[in-house]
């Protein structure tokens, strides 16, 4: 019984993430700033709201209180979504946009390659899924990194300014809490600690080649994971619950 | 009396929504067929997590099979093992040959950074000299490419695994 409240808790958060990115990244169809990367962006959120789909069905079968995914979606409060900070911050302009995908990307990338040997059976079959999508996701933003970070003085100047002002939200990558501790313990979920380490090394590296320097002031913020969020869930939540919540239990 | 392998002869019949040329058995997702007196159970597997086309092919075995005369039809989705382009058909691979997009290559890990592009071959005139334009493509499974000879632009089924 314990075991599966921390379960449900946790591929609740891995859900939400998936979930309230990409409704961020959707936001982009039909406003790239080419042709080719306004298809990029719309595929990316297909990705990742295909993850939340799977994810969110999956918490819902664990939680065993007939909800399912779009239940859980679609019908929550804002204290009840337990995403990161860091995804539920604005576009900003391309850059942002980008700086906020590689610093996720990276992450994820080294999630699922770990949650590959959960004891959990669904949770690495989720997991082999999405590391396949997600290895793409990671090349084309690590890619923009480079190319913006190293390209004009001002694309150099305001992709600079995008890693200043998310870098105290990378932190929360790495949040644990007693769901963690005790889902680690079963050996269903990785430590953090090796993830962390490895994500600064890799951050490190592509943010060097891309002439950028990374905050050396360590004021961090985090909230997201207990359901303490930014002003800007609230905007998100209101779009992405318009329709269930003007017309419950609408269907296409 | 319907037999298991009769049932994988009419799943040649249902295409792919966004790539007709292939059936769903071309493309790989049909994993398991079983029958029973009474019901008829197919385990499909999606592309991408969140591939729409997945909805589009359980109600199209399930109208197919029912004009087939078999009434009770469950399709049911598993993510175990996860989809490959290595499960894409030879036959698969020539159809979308002749369609116009190129077949997945082998590719090395998608997680090197500028690594030497994949030798994508143009369907068109057969050139090797052709480049990618971008990594996403018009589906979640394509990239997009252009022929450097001809100049055909072309959409490439980009390798997964
Ligand atoms: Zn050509």
């Amino acid at each position: 019984m314990e075991k599966n409240t921390n379960l449900f808790e946790y591929v609740l958060r891995m859900g939400d993430d998936s979930l309230i990115l990409g409704h961020r990244v959707s936001e982009w169809c039909g406003h790239g700033p080419i042709l080719e990367e306004d298809i990029a962006l719309t595929n990316i959120s297909l990705d990742l709201i295909g993850q939340a789909t799977n994810l969110l069905e999956y918490a819902g079968e664990i939680e065993g209180k007939g909800r399912d995914g779009d239940a859980i979606a679609f019908l929550r409060c804002d204290r009840e979504y337990k995403n990161l900070l860091l995804v539920e911050q604005t576009n900003g302009d391309f850059g942002k946009t980008m700086m906020r995908q590689f610093f996720f990307d990276a992450f994820r990338r080294l999630l699922f390659e770990r949650l590959l040997k959960s004891s959990d059976i669904q949770l690495a079959a989720i997991a082999d899924k999405s590391l396949k999508e997600t290895k793409y996701h990671l090349k084309h933003s690590s890619e923009w990194m480079i190319r913006l970070g190293d390209g004009t003085d001002e694309s150099h100047s305001r992709i600079q300014d995008s890693l200043d002002s998310l870098w105290k939200y990378t932190n929360e990558l790495f949040f644990m809490d007693e769901v963690d501790f005790s889902l680690i313990k079963e050996g269903i979920i990785p430590s953090m600690d090796g993830i962390q380490e490895e994500w600064l090394v890799y951050v490190t590296s592509i943010l060097e080649e891309a002439t950028l320097s990374i905050p050396t002031n360590n004021w961090k913020q985090e909230g997201g994971r207990i359901g303490k969020h930014t002003e800007h869930l609230g905007f998100i939540l209101a779009e992405l619950q318009y329709m269930q919540r003007a017309y419950p239990n609408m269907k296409w | 009396m319907v037999t298991e392998k009769d049932i994988w002869a009419y799943l040649e019949e249902v295409s792919d929504p966004e790539i007709p040329v292939l059936t769903v058995v071309d493309l790989g997702v049909i994993r398991t067929v079983s029958l029973t007196d009474e019901l008829c159970t197919i385990v499909i597997t999606p592309t991408y997590s969140g591939c729409p086309a997945m909805k589009v092919i359980e109600e199209d075995i399930i109208t197919l099979l029912k004009e087939k005369g078999i009434q009770n039809t469950k399709v049911e989705l598993t993510l175990f093992p996860a989809w490959t382009t290595d499960w894409l058909t030879e036959n698969g691979k020539n159809k979308l040959r002749e369609y116009g997009i190129a077949p997945p290559e082998n590719e090395v890990d998608k997680s090197v950074l500028f690594a030497e592009p994949t030798v994508v071959p143009c369907p068109l005139c057969k050139s090797r000299n052709t480049r990618m334009i971008s990594q996403f493509g018009s589906t979640a499974c394509k990239a997009h490419h252009q022929c450097n000879d001809c100049l055909e632009p072309f959409d490439y089924f980009k390798c997964l695994k």
